[in-house]
């Protein structure tokens, strides 16, 4: 047994998320329960309970009150956690802005889920996409191990004194947080030197009085936003510095802003986020070895949007097709819609089509990248649509 | 008197009672403290960036979470081994309505936090509209008289009352106008393990209407009249009553406001009147207001 595989153990993904927020060490947790989030609180609160995990764990009343629990015990300081999904993402909402207004570095897991009407508990990404312009960084993950390393390096990330962002790290509800699957979990003490305890510049201090959250007229209020902006700016470079020192220390190397599977050759390339990446992996192995030059292009970061590592990475592509688990509905879709916006002003001129797919829990198989291949194929000689519903059950319409 | 942790140049209305009532709380808390707004006047008139008119530690978030930040801020210093005061200092539109929710989530982990509502009946900062504060019959915005509507149709809802049903160990009502009763429930609930909730009777002088000047005035008329009585609750038992010498009549009280002026203009109000008159002797009754 290599050195790598004899720290590998078989858990939920939920635990291995748990377990990679023990070693960030939060002095506060709050959190409120919804599917499919709910074992990763669960296993935190029994953490706490057998004084595994020294951190506050505040039970409360709803998702809007958690976040705002984790806006107080951070202005006072504290390295503060959440975790959510959809309709409990959608009731913090207001919160998600005060907490990037406020630069308070909170790292959230998001375990993405679809938002009711009707009442759906399955995994798709309309819950992050949606709030994508609240002034977090949002991380999209592939697998539970990348979960585990991404919460680590999101503190890392939000907690820089030139960052103060929060961040969500987004993993797809069912199919990470309940898979059971081979993780490497965080080593307490390697984690303890790649995050050094929370040193915050201001913080709520009798001894320094200062005041928070205060009212900001339309002479100053937008270069707040500018200073939120351009901190995302600056976590472009951050989010790659910090994927590299992880790989110094724990070996592991997802991409920085974007990574990339069979891309450099490819004619058709897929770009996407979350969980169906595995998929597409697999069925860009079948398409090659049947001589069909396919691709991957994987979003890790979708904000900050990372144009030129887009750019670079998609200049020679034949033709691109966007796969995402939501909908801009009187639209098109976040990723589709982002990535034409960053190729307007450049010489890239690759036809670029969209599908929304996977909403509610709905699979995305293999034979559905195949399909989508071939849609892109065809549109690669002209486009003649932009952007569809895949898999549409028109005999239920 | 000692330098006030309330600093001069805020922008409140003059005559308003918030002010003056931060100032006795901060007074009695003391330098060592931590104070969380809800969004209201307050936060518009103390904090216009990038000038701030409070001296201690402050933080506003949103309209309906105050107690939630409030937690986190409680927690974080416990967990640093400091005896920080953490107040709340937010309107009744926060405290009876829409922060309801998070109210009772603090109220319920027992954190040791002040609740203090300055209470003005209304919600005063977006221009008078009704709160779950509003008494029977106050004109407001969105209760406005007229030929079919003689006002806020209900009487006000029972804070107090919600806090004690939480079994919060020190629960009081106090007066703008009694600042030395204010200042003692407020060092009082700052001793007690746990939570605290004082309700402080601010009159609004745009949102009432009165005269400047009266402010003082009419909270003490309040008090007198038997509509407001001052009150003590520990662990759920009623351990304090203001006495009133000599109550007076709420028409006293009433026909100095414009928010009650349709009142005496209709004959029919009369009776209304005389409802509001019921309510004030029905607590002269109950808490034995009078000797």
């Amino acid at each position: 047994m290599s050195e790598k595989t004899a720290n590998m153990k078989v858990v939920e993904g939920s635990y291995a998320v748990a377990h990679a927020v023990m070693c960030c060490r939060p002095d506060v947790i709050s959190a409120y329960p919804i599917t499919p989030q709910t074992h990763i609180v669960e296993n935190l609160s029994q953490m706490v309970a057998d004084g595994e995990l020294d951190s506050e764990f505040l039970t409360v009343d709803s998702e809007f009150s958690a976040l705002s629990v984790l806006v107080g015990s951070s202005a006072a300081g504290a390295r503060s956690y959440s975790s959510t999904t959809s309709q409990g993402l959608a009731l913090m909402y207001e919160v998600l802005y005060n907490v990037s207004g406020m630069r308070l570095p909170i790292v959230m897991n998001v375990a993405n889920r679809a938002l009711g009407a009707p009442l759906n508990i399955w995994n798709d990404q309309q819950d992050a996409i949606g709030a994508r312009d609240v002034g977090w960084l949002q991380i999209y993950v592939e697998d539970v191990q990348e979960a585990v390393d991404a919460t680590l390096q999101a503190y890392k990330i939000a907690e820089d004194a030139e960052i103060r962002t929060p961040i969500m790290v987004c993993m797809d509800g069912f199919v990470l947080t309940h898979v059971y699957e081979p993780v490497e979990l965080l080593d307490k003490e390697k984690a303890r030197e790649f995050l050094p305890a929370y040193q915050p510049a201001n913080i709520l201090d009798p001894a320094h009085p200062k005041t928070f959250g205060a009212f900001a007229d339309p002479t100053t209020y937008t270069e707040f936003r500018y200073q939120q902006f351009e901190a995302q700016l600056k976590a472009l470079d951050k989010i790659e510095k910090v994927a590299r020192e992880f790989e110094e220390t724990f070996g592991r190397y997802y991409g920085g802003l974007v990574d990339s599977y069979q891309a450099e050759d490819a004619e058709v390339v897929i770009v996407t986020m979350g969980s169906v990446i595995g998929t597409i992996k697999d069925a860009i192995d079948a398409m090659r070895s049947e001589g069909k030059k396919v691709g991957l292009l994987k979003v890790r970061s979708y904000r900050p949007f990372p144009v030129q590592a887009l750019r670079k990475a998609l200049k020679d592509a034949s033709v691109i097709a966007v796969i995402e688990k939501d909908v801009s509905i009187g639209s098109e879709a976040g990723l589709v819609t982002d990535l034409k916006a960053a190729f307007y002003n450049s010489k890239i001129r690759t036809p670029i089509i969209g599908f929304t797919a996977g909403l509610g829990g709905r699979d995305i198989t293999v034979k559905d990248i195949r399909k989508i291949v071939d849609k892109a194929e065809t549109a690669r000689k002209g486009i003649e649509f932009e952007f569809e519903f895949l898999n549409l059950r028109t005999e239920i319409l | 008197m000692e330098k006030s942790l309330l600093a001069p140049g805020h922008r409140a209305c003059a005559g308003c009672a918030m002010p003056t009532t931060i100032r006795l709380v901060l007074d009695a808390a003391g330098p060592n403290t931590i104070v969380v707004s809800p969004t209201s006047c307050l936060e518009v008139t103390t904090t216009p960036f990038p000038e701030s008119a409070w001296c201690v530690p402050w933080i506003h978030s949103l309209f309906e979470n105050a107690a939630a930040v409030a937690s986190g801020v409680e927690v974080m210093q416990k967990r640093k081994g400091l005896d920080t005061n953490v107040v709340i200092i937010g309107g009744d539109g926060s405290t009876f309505d829409i922060g309801m929710g998070s109210n009772s989530g603090m109220f319920e982990r027992g954190h040791k936090i002040l609740y203090v509502c300055y209470d003005n009946e209304a919600y005063m900062n977006t221009g008078v509209q009704r709160s779950g504060s509003t008494p029977f019959c106050a004109h407001t915005t969105t209760t406005p008289s007229g030929s079919q509507s003689q006002g806020n149709p209900r009487p006000k809802k029972d804070m107090p009352a919600i806090a004690l049903a939480h079994k919060v160990p020190y629960v009081a009502t106090a007066s703008v106008a009694y600042p030395v009763d204010l200042r003692r429930k407020v060092k009082k609930a700052l001793q007690v393990n746990g939570p605290s909730y004082i309700q402080v009777n601010a009159p609004c002088i745009t949102g009432w209407t009165f005269e400047a000047g009266l402010m003082i005035e009419l909270a003490r008329l309040a008090v007198e009249s038997g509509l407001w009585p001052l009150l003590e609750y520990e662990k759920g038992e009623l351990v304090g009553v203001k006495k009133v010498r000599r109550p007076k009549l709420v028409e006293e009280y009433l026909k100095l406001q414009g928010r009650y002026k349709h009142l005496f203009k209709k004959a029919e109000c009369a009776d209304m009147r005389g409802q509001i008159q019921a309510m004030a002797d029905a607590n002269i009754a109950k808490y034995k207001l009078v000797d």
